[in-house]
């Protein structure tokens, strides 16, 4: 009773202060909370509060274990845990406890048992599992504020996959007659739209009546979601540029209740989303962004309140109009906006003005002009925040001009930061000015030493490797050896100074650059002098292991003279017994490079350091090792991927029991047994499972009596071994060779088995094409080891064939059977596709001399007649086309280029002859791929005169997406050093041809090739472009374009039977369910009209239909010889269809689902 | 927005709210270092700090520091209103809102900053409306201790 009476008296103030003060219902701080808070407040030090917050805690964890304790003193406990927490202690026992109050609790204790939630997990946490029942009941109760809570915990965290469980319930909300139940429905929308934006993809109907709804609430926040899919899809949603434009007029002038004014400025929240809107949708399209310049311009011209909430509108605004298609007008207005941002004396307004003039100075440096007295006012601003903003906005306006008092300026702030982010960034930015615009060499070299040494150890690792390449890239001229002899001259003072502080890097950098060349400057001093000073750095203390690796490099490098080669002793005898392997090993090699003067003149010429290195990647040189060991019977090589997926799939299928395990002495048969015994390749498919072959062979050897019938070896010394599947099938090789000679590149002579004839089977196609993603990426050879991606400025010059441009060298020489592997599987592909050419009455592929007289060469030195067979024939077909080694098919017009027609007349059929010139794209695709299933030419991109067009087209191969890009030259003029790059994170993109395109003659089309396949599958994904050419005499051009590519692109049906499939499935953990809406047609029952649509447009294949149910499967792309399966179980329930979606990778069904649904409502 | 930190003069939090998913253990390192960085900083230098790779917005109230971290190319300005709004919520309903106020009753503090940011995005930017919400709640809560 007096318990009652006790409550009630402490509830009275609030009650009293009702009416004076909104309710505020002041805790007092009698109570148990506020007695812990006291008690923290009055303690002095860490330790004690420690000691008190610990006793706290043990307080509650009893508490809350007891039974009796109530919901009403768990809300009071719970207040108290989540301020422990916050106070940095954990508390993780009450977790629990939270989510059973939230579950149990009346509404307000459930308010604080959310709110504990809420603060305690996050969306990844196993517990909110216990919380999704808790959630939807709540969403369907009667009371509003239980409603709210639900929604509000729904829209900070939420278990992705379990969103479909409450999904119905939420979309339900958004016709409730409350619009505060509306608004946060659309708010834990967006939210699920971020975390899963397929499962939300059939509701976006539903988004439009939020955007309509009467509340300016919701339609406030329906733009969040908006705002998202504009972002990434502005196309799709340009026909909202007028609503928007209304809106943000309407807003602007003042027709939304008084209640949404922020300091009378009507509802900013809602005026700076819209902008940001207005912005996506008007970029780099003029009549949408025609559509907007009104209301950009009313909004400039309102916004002139001397407010913040006026200047954050005015930021928007101009950010808006500097991204939409330009108009003048504004432009100036803009400006002058700046402008009053930079001037002001308010800092964080002037932080704008930094910040704005960085984004527009890229679009006109001009712009910067008016403020030189400011931003260097700024430059020498007491915060660093300011400084560090003038810098970045300086970076982008440097040239060769002003570029070494800039470098100087960021120089010094480098020298006082001490913050890692910013260190790596200006590092950066330091470094790739010094390429592009150095002055003279001298600074350079200066430069680089301080943007090493500050740089330190931080940096990003191509800075060192750019800088050496740059060194040891460039002709033999005079410059060059005046850029080395400086650098070499610079460092060895360094080295004569103190060391100690140099970073590791830089330490590595000096070694390899004194090792290279020392001998610039050996003339004029003594000899051993980089000798001593390299020694004196080994043995300093701070020098890390692998520095002293690299100096020890340098040093064999340098050990000519006496005085030199007894230095090298010394140091070798201390070092060969180090422990470090590496180390050992290098003193090692330096102590016989010594000793050995011819030795070492053969591995380091000196004359041979300015020629680039050629590498044969292809190992051309094993190729007949490789031919005998596949004619003794030794497996095909096949490349990780492929044995990877082989294991995968193995290991998804095998329900059988494990077989017994092979004794060690087999198993442990070394490669140096292989290489000598002649039966070794068999050996190798004996314990690959083929125990019959195997037992007679053990049995011969007599090394064991082992009884090996019908028993499988499963385990082998690099784990599980795969198995075969089926009789059918290519025996798998068993464990990769471990000899270093046996690379993974596999030698061409590998794709054809002499055997093996022509047919085109789909092992080899695939060994084909992971040669030719190898290809792509792993041809060029430079001397740090890295492929050139980015181009560089400094004194980079049109060098000639025979100089040292890596990947030009390799194109060169050393890729003779790289391009050998490139013909072979066009001319593979050639007979399946010139019958289908010559049909079509288009006859435009040939293949010129050249080709085919290298694709001969090839031929004949891997000695398979049949191929060489088929060459003639195709060349007696006689087509014009020239498919080169580097993969590139330039098709020339016949009409252009034919100046008698004469004799044409004999060489081509009649109706080439009398071809447009605007040729059908579609007569260029390359002859191997114009039998494939395809898409439809879209274009990309043409400059202004249309002298240049860009199209794709995608071509569908079993096992790759083939895309073609044709380069259309309009022009009489050819266009030169053509390089296109095509880029996305989400793909793997690589060229079949595999070095630049080189040339484009006037009025011709050119095409490249590239296979692509999805990383991660993602419903769609934008590809960007960029071909960079020039014309003659004129500047270096570049065109950008992108293009889209969905995930059902890369899907291809995946033929199993049933049975696999039921093995498949169960073993397969990621999976997804949903309903989606049933095709109906008058022939067809509903689930096989359903499913043919679906295998129609998404290339699905439906393995069996039996009653309302049906199974599909499909693969995704993804790497040569590699797919991820996925799939799909479909039941009919009434009008709709069940799906249930099954995969072993998680985010497949996701976007697969996405797609049926999409493909379902197209239909 | 990424998450919303609160802490006194002392460098002690006072509410913290995130809308990523952080570990524990990132949350503590954060705040941790994101205090000491702009208790370190002068009154008369300017809101905004790149931190790190996040932008951080920060104000100072009296003794206590509001602070925001936001994605890039979110408005600056704008959350430096989201912070100030966020105190005129505070001090209506609190009446004139002190240090001690958002001490003692710090889940109050999370209710309105729940029923004004959801999500990480401001939902109700009308002060009458958040507040409205909040009372009702609140004259619950009073009945309800009444008929106990």
């Amino acid at each position: 009773m007096s318990d009652v009476v006790e409550k009630t008296l402490s509830a009275l103030p609030s009650l009293l202060s009702l009416d004076s003060q909104a309710g505020a219902g002041k805790l007092s701080p009698s109570s148990k909370l506020g007695n812990l808070i006291k008690g923290i407040t009055e303690l002095t030090s860490k330790h004690e509060e420690e000691k008190l917050i610990k006793k706290e805690l043990e307080s509650i964890k009893e508490q809350v274990a007891s039974p009796n304790t109530t919901m009403r003193q768990m809300k009071e406990i719970m207040v108290r845990a989540i301020y422990c927490e916050m106070l940095g202690y954990q508390a993780s026992f009450s977790y629990i406890h939270a989510i059973k109050l939230a579950q149990q609790g009346s509404v307000l204790e459930k308010r604080v048992g959310y709110l504990a939630v809420s603060l305690f997990l996050n969306e990844t946490d196993e517990f909110l599992l216990l919380l999704v029942n808790t959630v939807l009941k709540d969403l369907q109760s009667t009371n509003l504020i239980e409603v709210c809570m639900a929604l509000t915990v729904v829209s900070q965290m939420f278990p992705k996959d379990m969103i479909p469980a409450i999904l119905p319930v939420v979309e339900e909300k958004l016709t409730h007659p409350k619009e505060i139940i509306r608004r946060k429905a659309v708010l834990a929308l967006y939210k699920f739209y971020l975390i899963a934006p397929n499962q939300v993809q059939h509701i976006h109907s539903k988004f439009r009546k939020a955007l309509c709804d009467k509340d300016p609430g919701v339609m406030t926040a329906s733009l969040h979601i908006y705002l998202q899919l504009i972002k990434e899809n502005p196309e799709s949603y340009k026909d909202l540029t007028g609503s928007m434009v209304t809106i943000l007029r309407q807003v602007v002038g003042g027709k939304l209740p008084l209640d949404f004014n922020y300091h009378s400025v009507p509802a900013p929240w809602l005026q700076i989303q819209l902008l940001r809107i207005l912005a996506y949708l008007g970029k780099e399209d003029q009549g949408t962004s025609e559509m907007m310049y009104d209301v950009l311009e009313e909004s400039l011209r309102r916004a002139e309140m001397n407010h913040n909430i006026t200047y954050a509108i005015l930021f928007e605004c101009v950010k808006t109009i500097y991204t939409v298609h330009p108009k003048s007008q504004l432009l100036e207005k803009a400006a002058e906006c700046i402008g009053n941002f930079v001037l002001s004396p308010k800092i964080n307004l002037k932080y704008l003005g930094l910040k704005a003039l960085t984004y527009v100075v890229q679009q006109d440096a001009n712009l910067a002009l008016p403020h030189q007295m400011t931003i260097i006012e700024c430059l020498d601003h007491s915060d660093v925040i300011i400084k560090r903003e003038t810098l970045e906005l300086l970076f982008r306006i440097t040239n060769a001009q002003n570029v070494t008092v800039i470098v100087e300026k960021m120089l010094e702030f480098l020298r006082l930061t001490c913050d890692d982010y910013s260190t790596i960034d200006l590092v950066g930015k330091v470094a790739e000015l010094a390429e592009k615009y150095a002055p003279d060499n001298v600074w350079f070299i200066q430069t680089m030493n301080s943007v090493f040494s500050l740089g330190g150890d931080v940096m990003q690792p191509d800075i060192p490797n750019n800088f050496l390449r740059l060194l040891a890239e460039g002709v033999d001229n005079v410059e060059d050896r005046q850029l080395r002899l400086f650098a070499v001259d610079s460092y060895v003072s360094l080295l004569q100074g103190v060391t100690a502080k140099l970073p590791q890097r830089f330490l590595q950098v000096i070694s390899w650059v004194l090792g290279e060349y020392s001998y610039l400057r050996e003339e004029e001093s003594d000899p051993g002098s980089v000798m001593r000073l390299l020694a004196r750095l080994l043995d300093q203390r701070h020098t890390s292991t692998e520095t002293r690796s690299w100096v020890l490099g340098a040093m064999t490098k340098l050990c000519s003279s006496p005085v030199s080669v007894a230095l090298a002793r010394d140091v070798c005898e201390r070092y060969s017994g180090s422990l470090n392997t590496v180390l050992r090993q290098k003193a090692q090699e330096l102590m016989i490079l010594s000793q050995d003067t011819k030795l070492r003149a053969r591995v380091l010429p000196a004359e041979g350091r300015l020629e680039s290195l050629e590498v044969d990647s292809s190992l051309s040189f094993l190729d007949g090792y490789v031919s005998e060991a596949l004619a003794a019977g030794a497996a095909p090589y096949k490349s990780p991927h492929q044995r990877q997926e082989d294991l995968v799939q193995e290991k998804a299928l095998s329900l059988e029991p494990y077989g017994l395990s092979l004794p060690v002495s087999l198993s442990s048969c070394s490669i140096t047994d292989r290489l000598t015994d002649r039966r070794s390749p068999t050996l190798l498919s004996m314990s690959s499972g083929l125990s019959g072959n195997s037992t007679e062979l053990s049995h011969q050897e007599g090394s064991t009596t082992l009884k090996l019938e019908g028993v499988k070896r499963v385990w082998g010394k690099d784990g599980y071994l795969a198995q075969q599947q089926s009789a059918g099938e290519t025996p798998t090789p068993l464990v990769e060779l471990p000899n270093p000679l046996l690379s993974p590149q596999s030698p061409p002579s590998q794709t054809q088995k002499p055997s093996s004839g022509l047919e085109p089977d789909q092992e080899k196609r695939q060994l084909a094409s992971s040669l030719f993603v190898g290809l792509g990426s792993h041809n060029s050879v430079c001397l740090m080891g890295r492929a050139e991606t980015a181009p560089r400025h400094f004194r980079r010059k049109p060098r000639g064939e025979s100089s040292s441009g890596a990947s030009e060298g390799s194109s060169n020489s050393s890729h003779s059977s790289r391009s050998a592997a490139v013909d072979n599987l066009l001319l593979s592909n050639l007979l399946d596709s010139t019958t289908v050419a010559s049909e079509g009455g288009a006859a435009t592929t040939t293949t010129p001399q050249q080709t085919s007289q290298r694709t001969l060469d090839h031929t004949t030195s891997n000695g398979n007649p049949h191929v060489e067979g088929t060459e003639q024939r195709v060349e007696a077909g006689g087509p014009l086309s020239l498919i080169r080694g580097n993969g590139m098919v330039a098709v020339v017009p016949p009409t252009h280029t034919q100046t008698d027609p004469q004799t044409q007349q004999d060489l081509h059929p009649a109706p080439a002859l009398e071809r447009p010139r605007d040729l059908p794209l579609a007569s260029h695709l390359p002859a191997e791929l114009s039998g494939l299933a395809r898409s439809e030419f879209t274009p990309l991109c043409s400059d202004q005169d249309s002298s240049l067009a860009l199209s794709a087209c995608r071509v569908y191969k079993e096992d790759a997406l083939v895309l073609l890009v044709f380069i259309s030259n309009n022009n009489d003029s050819a266009l030169h050093q053509m390089v296109l790059q095509l880029t996305c994170k989400e793909l793997e993109i690589s060229c079949i041809s595999g070095s630049p395109l080189k040339e484009v003659k006037g009025h011709s089309v050119s095409v490249c090739l590239h296979t692509v396949v999805m990383k991660r599958a993602s419903v769609q994904v934008e590809l960007a472009g960029l071909l960079s050419y020039q014309r003659p005499l004129g500047q270096p051009q570049a065109a950008q374009f992108s293009l889209s590519l969905s995930l059902k692109h890369f899907l291809r049906p995946l033929t199993v039977s049933t049975g696999d499939y039921g093995k498949m499935w169960l073993s397969f953990s990621h999976d997804l369910k949903q309903n989606l809406r049933l095709v109906t047609t008058e022939h067809q029952e509903p689930l096989t009209a359903t499913l043919d649509a679906l295998k129609g447009k998404l290339h699905l294949h439906v393995v069996d239909i039996i009653g309302s149910e049906g199974i599909v499967a499909c693969r995704l792309l993804q790497g040569p010889g590699q797919g991820q399966p996925c799939l799909l179980h479909c039941r009919v329930n009434a009008d709709s269809l069940a799906v249930w979606l099954r995969s072993p990778v998680p985010e497949l069904p996701d976007s697969l689902l996405y797609h049926c649904q999409k493909a379902l409502t197209e239909t | 927005m990424q998450f919303m930190l609160l802490f006194s003069r002392q460098g002690k939090l006072r509410l913290q709210k995130w809308y990523v998913p952080l570990s524990d253990k990132e949350r503590k390192k954060i705040s941790r270092d994101l205090v000491q960085t702009i208790l370190a900083r002068k009154p008369k230098m300017c809101s905004f700090l790149e931190w790190r790779d996040l932008k951080i917005v920060y104000k100072r109230y009296a003794s206590l520091y509001f602070c925001c971290a936001v994605e890039d190319q979110d408005n600056e300005l704008i959350t430096l209103e989201i912070i100030h709004r966020y105190v005129e919520l505070l001090d209506k309903y609190f009446g004139s809102v002190c240090e001690l106020d958002i001490i003692f009753n710090f889940e109050k503090a999370y209710f309105i900053l729940d029923e004004f940011l959801l999500g990480g995005e401001a939902q109700e930017t009308s002060k009458k409306n958040v507040l409205k919400a909040i009372e009702q709640a609140d004259l619950l809560q009073e009945v309800y201790e009444l008929v106990l």
